[in-house]
This record gives C-alpha cells, sequence and structure tokens, in this order.
C-alpha cells in the first residue's frame, strides 16, 4: 500500500514537467505550428529561471523566498518566450521549413541550457555546482496542514504551487479552445488558415501568440523540473528526453489539453513502473522505459486508423501559410 | 473630400530567379552575419577576445593532421546521413527517425564484432556488417513506412518515437555486454587485435570511410535523377494524386523510398562503431540523426552545397571542442554557436526567394489603395 502511494506521488511528480510541455505545444500546434524546438524551449525556460534566481541569491544580502521564486519566473518565461519567438519569426514572417526549425532550437535550446548550467558558477566567479536552496524551498513548499494527512495527504496535495498551475493551466488552455471565439479562432487557424484569413483573422498574429505563449508555457515544465524535482540544482542533460515524451504526449492526448493531465499521469508512471516492478533485471528495466514510446506509437496507428475528425492533428500541422500563395 | 494621406509599407515579392552566384552571396553572408552575432554572445557571457576563440575553433579543427582527418570523418558521416535522407525527403517523407536507424545501424555492427570478430577474416566481417547495418536500419524505418503508405499515418512523429525506442533497445545491450560489469558502458570491442576495424587505406584511417561515402552518394544521386524509381518517388512528392493518375503505385513508392533511406543511415551506424568509435551506447548518433536533416534540407539536396554544410558544421563541432578546454568553456558552446548559424542559414533562404519592397500608399477614408 505504501509502495503504490509512493509510485503514484512519484509518477504525478515525473508527468507535471510533462504535462507544461504539452500543453504549451498543444497551443502551438493548435494554430498549425508544429513546434519540435519544444524540448530545447524546455532547457531555456530552465536555465533561465535557474540562473535569475542565482544571480539575485548571489547579489542579495538576505535572499527572500518570495522575490527569488519571483525573478526566476520572470527570467524563465522571457528565456522561454524568446525561443517561441525565433521559432515564430523564422517560420511565419520568413516562411522556413518548420520541422528544420524547431530541430535547430532544440539543437539551440539544449545546449543553451547545458552550456550555462555547466559554466554559470564559474562565470559568476564560484567553483562547484550551481545551487539555489531558498529559491527552490519556495518552488517545493507544499500546503502545510492538508499535505500532512496520513496516507492520502502527500499524494494529494504533496507538490509545490507550479503543480496546481499546471492543472489550472491544462484547464483553461481546454476551456479557450472550446468555449471562446479567440480559442474558435485559433482552431481555425491551425485547420485552414486560408478559410480563417478569407473570415478576417489575423493569421500570422495568431500564430505568433499561440506560438509563444506555448513556449513559455513549455518553459515552466523546465522550470518545474530544475527548481522542485532537482531542488535548485542543475545536472547536464538531466532533463533527458522528457521533452520529447511531452511532444508524444500531445498525441496520445489527441490534441486536447484535459486530456494531457490523465496522460501525463499516465505517462510519468510508464517512466518510472521500471523501480516498482520487483525482479526485474537492470537491463529488462531499460526496454521497460521505452513503455511511453510504444504507447504513443500505439495511440498514433490507432487514430489514423478509426480517422475520426475529432482525434486528428490540425489539417495545416507543419504548412506554412503564404496568403499569395494558397 | 478627405484629405489624402499616404503610408509607406513593407512588402514581399516573389523573385524570379536569382543568379546561382548572388543566392550563395546571400548565404556567405547570412554565416558572416552568424560569425559576428556568435562574437557578441562569446564576449558577452565570458569576456574573451571572440577572434582568438575563432582562432581555436580552427586550431581544433585543422590544428594537427590528425584533429584534420577527424573533422574530415565526421563530415563525411554526417553527409552520408544526409544523403541517405535525401529521397525520403524528395518524397516529402519527413524521416526524423535516422537517429534510431543510426543506432541500430550501430547495434547490429556491433554484435557482429562481438560475436563473429574472432571467427572470419577482417574483409569479411567488415562486408557482413555493412550489409547487416543496412538491413537493421531497413528494419527501423519499415514500420513507420508500411504505416504511412497504407494507414496515412503521421511519419514525422512516428520515426521520431521510434528513435528512442531505439535508444533503449541499445541502452539493453549495452547492459548485457557492458565491460567490465557494472561500468555501464561497452569499452573498445575488439581492442587486442583490432578484428573487424575499418582497416587503414594508403596509411590513411579514414579513407575507407571516404571511398564508401563517395559510392553511395554518387549511387543515390543517379538513383534520383537518371532511373524511373526515381522518378516517380519526386512525382508522388510533388503531388500523390498525380502519381495516381499516372499509374504509379503510391504504397510501394513510399515503402521502397523509405526502406532505402533507412538503410543508408543504418549504414551510417556501421561506419561510426567500425570505422570511429569501436564501442556502442545511446550516444552513437550523437544527434548526427538530426543535424543531418538541416543538412539535407538547406541544401536542397544540391550534392555541393550537402558536403559544404555538412563540412561547416563538423568543423565548428570539432574546433569548439578544442576551444572549450582552451578557454575553460563548457563544450557545449559548440551547439550554441551552430544554433545561431542555423537560425542565420534558415532565415536567409527566404532573401534569396523574396525581396522586400517599399511602396507607397495612399489612405483615404481609412482605405488602403495602392
Amino acid at each position: 500500500m505504501n509502495v503504490l502511494l509512493t509510485f503514484l506521488h512519484q509518477a504525478i511528480l515525473q508527468g507535471i514537467a510533462i504535462l507544461f510541455g504539452a500543453t504549451g505545444e498543444i497551443m502551438t500546434e493548435k494554430s498549425g505550428n508544429l513546434n519540435l524546438g519544444i524540448p530545447g524551449i524546455m532547457y531555456m525556460g530552465g536555465i533561465a529561471g535557474l540562473m535569475g534566481a542565482f544571480f539575485y541569491e548571489k547579489g542579495a544580502e538576505q535572499p527572500g523566498v518570495v522575490p527569488g521564486v519571483l525573478i526566476s519566473l520572470l527570467w524563465c518565461a522571457v528565456a522561454s518566450a524568446l525561443g517561441g519567438l525565433i521559432y515564430a519569426f523564422l517560420t511565419v514572417t520568413l516562411r522556413a521549413n518548420q520541422n528544420v526549425v524547431g530541430l535547430a532550437l532544440t539543437t539551440f535550446g539544449t545546449g543553451f541550457g547545458n552550456f550555462f548550467g555547466g559554466s554559470i558558477s564559474k562565470i559568476a566567479g564560484g567553483v562547484g555546482q550551481i545551487s539555489v536552496k531558498t529559491t527552490a524551498s519556495g518552488f517545493q513548499a507544499t500546503i502545510p496542514i492538508l499535505s500532512d494527512i496520513p496516507v492520502i495527504g502527500r499524494l494529494l496535495f504533496g507538490y509545490g504551487f507550479l503543480t496546481c498551475c499546471a492543472l489550472i493551466i491544462a484547464a483553461a488552455a481546454t476551456w479557450l479552445l472550446v468555449r471562446t471565439r479567440v480559442g474558435l479562432h485559433l482552431v481555425a487557424v491551425g485547420e485552414s488558415p486560408a478559410t480563417a484569413d478569407a473570415a478576417g483573422i489575423n493569421v500570422n498574429r495568431y500564430k505568433y501568440v499561440a506560438t509563444i505563449s506555448g513556449a513559455v508555457i513549455a518553459g515552466f515544465g523546465g522550470l518545474y523540473f530544475v527548481m522542485e524535482y532537482l531542488g535548485g540544482t542543475w545536472a547536464n542533460n538531466g532533463f533527458g528526453d522528457r521533452g520529447w515524451l511531452a511532444v508524444a504526449l500531445v498525441i496520445l492526448a489527441l490534441w486536447s489539453p484535459a486530456k494531457a493531465i490523465w496522460g501525463s499521469f499516465v505517462f510519468g508512471a510508464l517512466y518510472i513502473i521500471y523501480i516498482y516492478i520487483p525482479g526485474v533485471s537492470r537491463a529488462m528495466q531499460e526496454l521497460l522505459k521505452m513503455l511511453p514510446y510504444v504507447v504513443t506509437i500505439l495511440v498514433l496507428i490507432m487514430t489514423s486508423r478509426r480517422n475520426r475528425p475529432e482525434d486528428q492533428p490540425p489539417a495545416s500541422l507543419g504548412l506554412s501559410y503564404f496568403r499569395e500563395e494558397r | 473630400m478627405a484629405a489624402k494621406r499616404t503610408k509607406r509599407v513593407i512588402h514581399m515579392v516573389k523573385r524570379g530567379n536569382m543568379t546561382k552566384f548572388t543566392a550563395i552571396l546571400v548565404r556567405i553572408l547570412a554565416v558572416i552575419l552568424a560569425m559576428i552575432v556568435c562574437g557578441f554572445v562569446v564576449v558577452g557571457v565570458t569576456g574573451d577576445n571572440p577572434v582568438g576563440v575563432y582562432r581555436g575553433i580552427w586550431d581544433g579543427a585543422f590544428g594537427t593532421g590528425q584533429r584534420g582527418w577527424v573533422t574530415v570523418r565526421e563530415t563525411v558521416t554526417l553527409l552520408l546521413i544526409a544523403v541517405g535522407l535525401v529521397p525520403a525527403f524528395k518524397m516529402r517523407y519527413w524521416n526524423l527517425g535516422a537517429e534510431g536507424q543510426i543506432l541500430m545501424g550501430g547495434l547490429v555492427s556491433a554484435a557482429v564484432l562481438l560475436y563473429l570478430g574472432p571467427i572470419f577474416e577482417d574483409w569479411l566481417l567488415i562486408l557482413i556488417m555493412l550489409a547487416a547495418s543496412m538491413a537493421a536500419g531497413l528494419l527501423w524505418g519499415l514500420l513507420p513506412a508500411v504505416f504511412k503508405a497504407y494507414f496515412n499515418t503521421n511519419e514525422t512523429l512516428f520515426t521520431l518515437m521510434m528513435n528512442y525506442v531505439a535508444m533503449q533497445i541499445v541502452t539493453f545491450f549495452v547492459i548485457l555486454w557492458e565491460s567490465p560489469k557494472g561500468s555501464n558502458h561497452v569499452g573498445i570491442i575488439n581492442a587486442a587485435h583490432n578484428e573487424g576495424w575499418f582497416p587503414q587505406i594508403l596509411g590513411q584511417p579514414y579513407l575507407l570511410d571516404i571511398i564508401i561515402v563517395a559510392v553511395v552518394m554518387a549511387l543515390v544521386f543517379i538513383y534520383m535523377t537518371r532511373t524511373k524509381q526515381g522518378y516517380e518517388l519526386t512525382v508522388v512528392g510533388e503531388s500523390v494524386n498525380t502519381a495516381r493518375y499516372a499509374g504509379i503505385n503510391v504504397r510501394a513508392v513510399i515503402i521502397r523510398t523509405v526502406l532505402l533511406s533507412s538503410a543508408i543511415c543504418g549504414l551510417a551506424g556501421a561506419m561510426i562503431v567500425g570505422g570511429a568509435s569501436h564501442t556502442i551506447s545511446t550516444s552513437t548518433a550523437g544527434g548526427r540523426g538530426f543535424t543531418a536533416i538541416i543538412v539535407a534540407w538547406m541544401s536542397q539536396f544540391s550534392p555541393v552545397a550537402m558536403i559544404a554544410v555538412s563540412l561547416m558544421l563538423s568543423f565548428m563541432d570539432q574546433g569548439a571542442v578544442q576551444t572549450a578546454s582552451q578557454f575553460g568553456l563548457n563544450e557545449n558552446v559548440s551547439d550554441i554557436i551552430t544554433g545561431i548559424l542555423l537560425f542565420f542559414l534558415i532565415g536567409c533562404e527566404f532573401f534569396v526567394r523574396y525581396r522586400l519592397e517599399v511602396t507607397t500608399v495612399e489612405i483615404e477614408d481609412g482605405k488602403e489603395r495602392a
């Protein structure tokens, strides 16, 4: 029983970073932009937030928790927005191929994260591992009384505030897409930009806004991982392939942020299940780690076979829109 | 009568055709601009002299004969993968799975070295390795191709996911073969007698790599431009409906082309394992599968451009490792510089295809009139 609770708790902890990434990617893809730079953007967001907190804690006499958290959120948002802006500028304004730009952005972002993560303390004249304990404590703080409830307290409430934000953002994004005019326009842009254009929707503006805000949401996933999961330190490539899992989760969730919430818990569970199955050799554990990807492939095949219109990717996904060339 | 006001607006005009010379000039300009931006970034971050950093990069890539050969080896490896991707891309099939196909090719090569190394002669071993790696890459590309052909399953995402499945399979075998036990890596295979390692030809260690890549490249371009099959896949890429109307068996063309593409990517795995690293790990592919996509696309499948772009990216990569140790920087600085370079090169294509014109429009009663 105790093991099961720990497993579920850990699964959700793992899932939240992926959920941020997937929600951001869904918003981006709904505008027709397949941003494969999301893994890189998550690295950028994570390291920028960490750097912001690092310089603040280094500079301030008595670093406080709240300013540290706010500064790292701001830095994270700015860096991820910059990543989204680069992508949007190249694909929307300069009409470059989306896959190529996305992959280049992931190369850039991952390098950006590992470079600053590995050398920031050295550049600042210090030695050793970068660590921002004060700020991280703010990210890791849980609701005091509720999380102390025996048995279920930790499973239900044992998370920092970003976990709550992830759920709210995913729910709000679903509401935006399904219930509002802005969301309807965004979906129209992703399904058929020419039709949307003819209806008087500013296609390029929607693409820019969706891509940049999607990038910021995804960037928070990187920040969550660095601050709450790792406790305010950096491990090179520590974020691993979670960014690609986020891209995979978009498929599993069939382009719905609300479904991505459950999907992220499933992915989190699949990601760590190898630890909890008794009697599995080290080699077999590695095979179990491929489960999230295999599940994604199966979902991808099944949705393409069933061919239900509401389960499909946005129709113009991956294609640039040029008014003069339609 | 309403007062007329004028406003200047920028709009894009498609170029008729730019001369080759001007197009190359635009791209060189983009590289120079990228270098200047990178210089600012390096100075901003480290306070070091960017000229010194660039000299370090040059030194790292071509400073000694050995380093030069390694750079050449990396260039041809990247080139081989990019060449492999060309048929698939020409068919508008986004094979993002090169990374996994390389890994599987490399894995099988390592298995050949391990299990058959003591049995066969070197030349036979290398032939087996080349064939087996192609078969492995081909198998890894088969599944997404079949589902694309029959159910139109999105290949971009499918091939991408296959990479990570391949990565876990490699990790599985790494643990199975690890030496010494518990070290989590395979170590150099056949280190004592070099069975199955690519031999030196004319005293040059990587000449065999160059020969293989040159042959494959020539064959692929003959296939693409001089054969019926090459023509068919181009038609499918331009328009599936046209291809159907012309009586082309679209499914067969898709599967055939993707298998060719992924077999070549698998072959790159043999070149990396048998010719360079002599070991297998999840970093055997090392992102080359993704970089090659950028190489193939940016060169627009022109062989000369592909060589140039591969050389430039390998040069930056090799150089940055050296610079990193020289200036006490983290070696990931190469990814940042490569990224900025790519952004500029990708962006400059726009200016090859379009030009900006400033025109004056009259604004009358809130309406615009040219």
